[in-house]
This record gives C-alpha cells, sequence and structure tokens, in this order.
C-alpha cells in the first residue's frame, strides 16, 4: 500500500553492538532521566485541595436567564434543541396566562426544558443559536451523581433565582455585539401589547 | 399562444396567461416570490408587489419596455414580451423596499410563533431582506382574536395580503370575515369577533402566508420542525379527505392541506378533516411527506430520504435538486 504520509518507518532488525548487548548504558541512561526528574517542578495539581484556573472562555453547566424583572427569557422557540449536535435538549412549551407577566417574558414559555447533561458535549451552539439570550453556558461544573437519571437536568436547575444573590454572571459568555444591543431600548420587541382604539 | 422570455428562458403559453403563471411553469429559481398571489384564488394578487419584475420589451408589436416594475401576478403576457426578474439589479432593489415595507409593521417574534419554518415572509425576508430595521416609530399592535373555537388571529402580524378574505368569499358559502378600516389603519376583522363556522373556514390558515391566522388547537404545541409531515387520507363527505398530518411521536398535533412547491394548497380541506380528525386510527398513512430537503421542516429527521424518493420512482436528478 501507498503510503500516505512519509512518516512510516521501515523496521530493521540489525545485529545489536557490544554495548547494546550489556544492556548496562542504558539502564544507566534511563536511570539519569528518572533521576532527573526528582528536581523537576512537579505538574501535578493536588485537587482537590488545588484547583486548577479555568480559562475565560470556560464551558460548564448551563444557565437558563431571567431579565431584570425576574421573568424567565426563554420562549421554548427550540432553536436550541435545533442547534444542538448532541440532541441533549427537549422542551414543552405553554401559553402564559394573564397575571404571570411577572414570571414569563413573552406569551410563550418553557413549561418543561431538560438537557441531558450526559449527552451535552458543551459546544455552546445553544448558546449561539438562542435569539432571546436566555441561555449560557457558565464556568460552573456538573456534579457526578450515582444515577444516570440524574443528569438529566429540568428547569429547577437550570434556571437562575429570582433573587439578586442567586443570579449567575454572565457577561463574559456575552460578546459585545449582544451588549450593544441590549443598550438600544427600541429594539426591544417584548413590550406589553397596547389595546388599540 | 404568446412567446414570453424570462431571464432568458423562453416558453410558450395561451393567451391570458400571467407573467407570474408562467414564469412557475418554467420553474426553477428565477420565478418571483409572490406573499398575495394564490393560484388557486380568483382574482387574489396585486396587493404585496413582492413579484414585480421588468417588461424590457413589450412584445414584437410593440418593443418599448415597460415604464415602470410591473407586478408579475396581475400582468399578462404578449407575444415576444421579455421579462428581468433576478437578471435586474433594478427589480432586486425594489423588492428588498417591498420586504422592508412588510416588516415594518410586522413584529420579530418569530421564535414564539406558530408559523415560523413554514412562514413565506420568513423565506422571503431571508433572500431579499436587510439584517436591520430603518424603522425607529412604535409598531403598530393588535390584541389577539380568537376566531371561533379553532382559529386564532394576530392581526399584528397580519401582511394584508387578502388572501383569507379571498378564502372566505370564494371557498366558503357565507363571509363573516372582511377588511376593515383604509390604508394604514385597516385590519383583518371578523367585525364584532363573529365566529366563522363555515365549513371550509379552516382554510384561512393555510393560505395565510405569515402566522397572523393560526390553528388555536395546535397553539404552542410544537414547533414545526419537530413535527414529522406525513400524507395521509380519509374518507370524507365534504372534501377530498387529502390531508398532511403533523405528527409527534404517536400524536397528530396538527392536520392541514398538502402544499404544493409554491406553498400552495393542493386541495382544500373541510374544517372537520382539519380540526376534529386528530387520532392517527381516524387516517390511512400514505407515508412521509416530502419536504424540500432545504426547509427547516426537513431537519433532524433521520429518514433515508434518498430511499424514499428511490422507492417512489423518481429520477436521479430530480431527487438531487428536491423536487417534487
Amino acid at each position: 500500500m501507498l503510503p500516505l504520509t512519509n512518516r512510516s518507518k521501515v523496521v530493521v532488525k540489525k545485529e545489536m553492538s557490544l554495548s547494546e548487548k550489556i544492556y548496562l548504558p542504558a539502564i544507566i541512561s534511563g536511570m539519569m532521566i528518572t533521576f532527573s526528574h526528582f528536581f523537576k517542578k512537579k505538574p501535578t495539581i493536588q485537587y482537590p485541595e488545588q484547583t486548577r484556573e479555568f480559562s475565560a472562555i470556560w464551558r460548564g453547566q448551563h444557565v437558563l436567564k431571567r431579565d431584570e424583572i425576574g421573568a424567565e427569557r426563554c420562549t421554548s422557540c427550540g432553536l436550541c434543541a435545533v442547534a444542538c449536535p448532541a440532541e441533549a435538549i427537549t422542551m414543552t412549551s405553554a401559553e402564559r396566562k394573564p397575571g404571570e407577566e411577572h414570571l414569563y417574558r413573552e406569551e410563550k414559555y418553557a413549561a418543561t426544558y431538560e438537557i441531558n447533561m450526559l449527552r451535552c458535549i458543551f459546544c455552546g451552539d445553544c448558546e449561539d443559536a438562542c435569539p432571546k439570550e436566555a441561555i449560557f453556558l457558565t464556568d460552573r461544573k456538573v456534579d457526578s451523581e450515582y444515577n444516570r437519571g440524574l443528569f438529566t437536568y429540568g428547569k429547577d436547575i437550570l434556571v437562575e433565582g429570582i433573587e439578586k444573590e442567586k443570579r449567575i454572571d454572565v457577561t463574559k459568555r456575552q460578546t459585545p455585539e449582544v451588549l450593544e444591543f441590549k443598550k438600544h431600548k427600541e429594539f426591544d420587541h417584548n413590550v406589553v401589547f397596547e389595546k388599540k382604539k | 399562444m404568446a412567446k414570453v422570455t424570462i431571464d432568458g428562458q423562453s416558453i410558450e403559453v395561451p393567451d391570458g396567461t400571467t407573467i407570474l403563471q408562467a414564469a412557475r411553469m418554467i420553474g426553477g429559481d428565477n420565478v418571483p416570490p409572490a406573499m398575495c398571489y394564490y393560484s388557486k384564488l380568483k382574482t387574489s394578487g396585486g396587493y404585496c408587489r413582492t413579484c414585480i419584475v421588468k417588461v424590457s420589451k413589450g412584445s414584437d408589436k410593440d418593443p418599448r419596455p415597460m415604464p415602470k416594475l410591473v407586478p408579475s401576478c396581475r400582468t399578462t403576457v404578449m407575444d415576444g414580451m421579455e421579462v428581468q426578474n433576478n437578471t435586474s439589479p433594478e427589480v432586486l432593489e425594489a423588492r428588498r423596499g417591498v420586504v422592508e415595507f412588510l416588516l415594518i409593521n410586522h413584529p420579530l417574534d418569530c421564535p414564539i410563533c406558530d408559523q415560523a419554518g413554514e412562514c413565506h415572509l420568513q423565506d422571503l425576508g431571508y433572500e431579499n431582506g436587510a439584517a436591520k430595521t430603518r424603522y425607529d416609530f412604535p409598531r403598530r399592535k393588535f390584541e389577539m382574536i380568537d376566531i371561533g373555537p379553532y382559529i386564532k388571529l394576530h392581526m399584528t402580524r397580519c401582511i394584508m395580503c387578502f388572501r383569507c378574505i379571498k378564502v372566505a368569499d370564494q371557498i366558503t358559502d357565507n363571509r363573516s370575515q372582511g377588511m376593515l378600516f383604509r390604508g394604514d389603519a385597516s385590519e383583518i376583522s371578523t367585525y364584532i369577533e363573529k365566529v366563522i363556522d363555515n365549513d371550509f373556514s379552516g382554510n384561512v390558515i393555510d393560505v395565510c402566508p405569515v402566522g397572523a391566522l393560526t390553528d388555536r388547537m395546535n397553539r404552542f404545541k410544537s414547533r414545526v420542525w419537530f413535527t414529522k409531515p406525513m400524507d395521509a387520507h380519509r374518507d370524507c363527505k365534504k372534501c377530498s379527505g387529502k390531508v398532511t398530518l403533523w405528527e409527534k411521536g404517536e400524536e397528530v398535533l396538527r392536520v392541514t392541506s398538502r402544499k404544493d412547491k409554491w406553498g400552495e394548497a393542493e386541495e382544500w380541506i373541510c374544517n372537520e378533516c382539519r380540526f376534529e380528525k386528530k387520532h392517527i386510527n381516524d387516517w390511512v398513512i400514505e407515508g412521509p411527506r416530502q419536504v424540500d430537503p432545504h426547509s427547516v421542516i426537513s431537519l433532524n429527521h433521520y429518514q433515508n430520504v434518498l430511499k424514499l424518493k428511490l422507492e417512489s420512482g423518481k429520477p436521479q436528478k430530480q431527487m438531487l435538486l428536491g423536487k417534487k
């Protein structure tokens, strides 16, 4: 077969020389390498006492954001689910009833929203696809569990708390374009419908 | 017979054919988009102006070009007429302007709208629209209205195509909806929210190019691209009974008429078929509906499209072009 790269080498089994036959020089040079490692910096991180620094673009557990007044931003449009290469996201939608405006931002909301964390590959495509800035990947880790079923995260885990201290900061995950867009109130199409005379 | 040339492609069509119909006979990418014209509805067309084309040569007898861009759905062909659609930058620019006008009052609520994924305005905006709006003023807004137990009217999304009024006029026996007011203030209404209960009134949902008229029973049930379209039929006394079922799992979420490649209903279906037969056992399933592979509806459907089309005996070339 014709090789595709020139990295393959033909193995030649030639007669060993005397120094190779007595093995000692090879053993000694090997021990030298081992010995030299005593004086090198240890690369091991003593987890959990020590933790490694996270990258600025680390993608961990998802969060479903709320807006300023605490209403859920997700409108269950399904674009995250269709963008998901691992098919980890499922949802069902429901219609907002009068009086629930403080809970849900728009007339449709996700009644259930589930991400299977075992399927998820943390690529961040859901975040890219979201037209409502509702889903973000955060710097939190997904905990280990004893049961496979517990890895299907529902809204109880994914949606952030209403209280200010329970909000999850995602400013690192927002692009300059998103932040610029947010400044313009005239682009806001989520205002409550006014009755026309 | 008249010979007409559209973007360099010639066809012989009977007298009285419109440019749009002739373009559709030729097919391909050079067919002007249409938002209000509906071949199955008489006197439709002429409102939205998305189908405007340039007539660079009026006819053999009078070769002068027409002075302005003309709506191809209302302009009949002349012998020797030469028409430019996609080859004319003037047409494309004008069409962009028309789309901008259509989108002036149209809300950006596609993430909520049930029509998203099969919306003609979405496709049109994607192909001809600008990425940003230049409109600073508040968009006009209406409360949504329930027209009867089955249909929901989102007047905010309406683009005034008049198709639903033509359906009510021509398909159903007594019309109870129409256009109120004039100009910018005009709106579709049933006048005191009078219930539409004609047998074929459900067809207004199918003809609506946007999400202004939607199926209340399917409201927010699922996005279009998570459902599977299946051709099915049943014995119906009122209509042909040939429909498309939109399934999710074993559940029938929605029943619509079968849409041809121009997005028009092949046959009108009655309200009984559309709204009351929501069980899989009510129907004889013929097989999966073939949707355009480029459509978002065919996304994530792991059926072997090639195999299906081979089984149905379609030649390979057509198969790859995604034509029916």
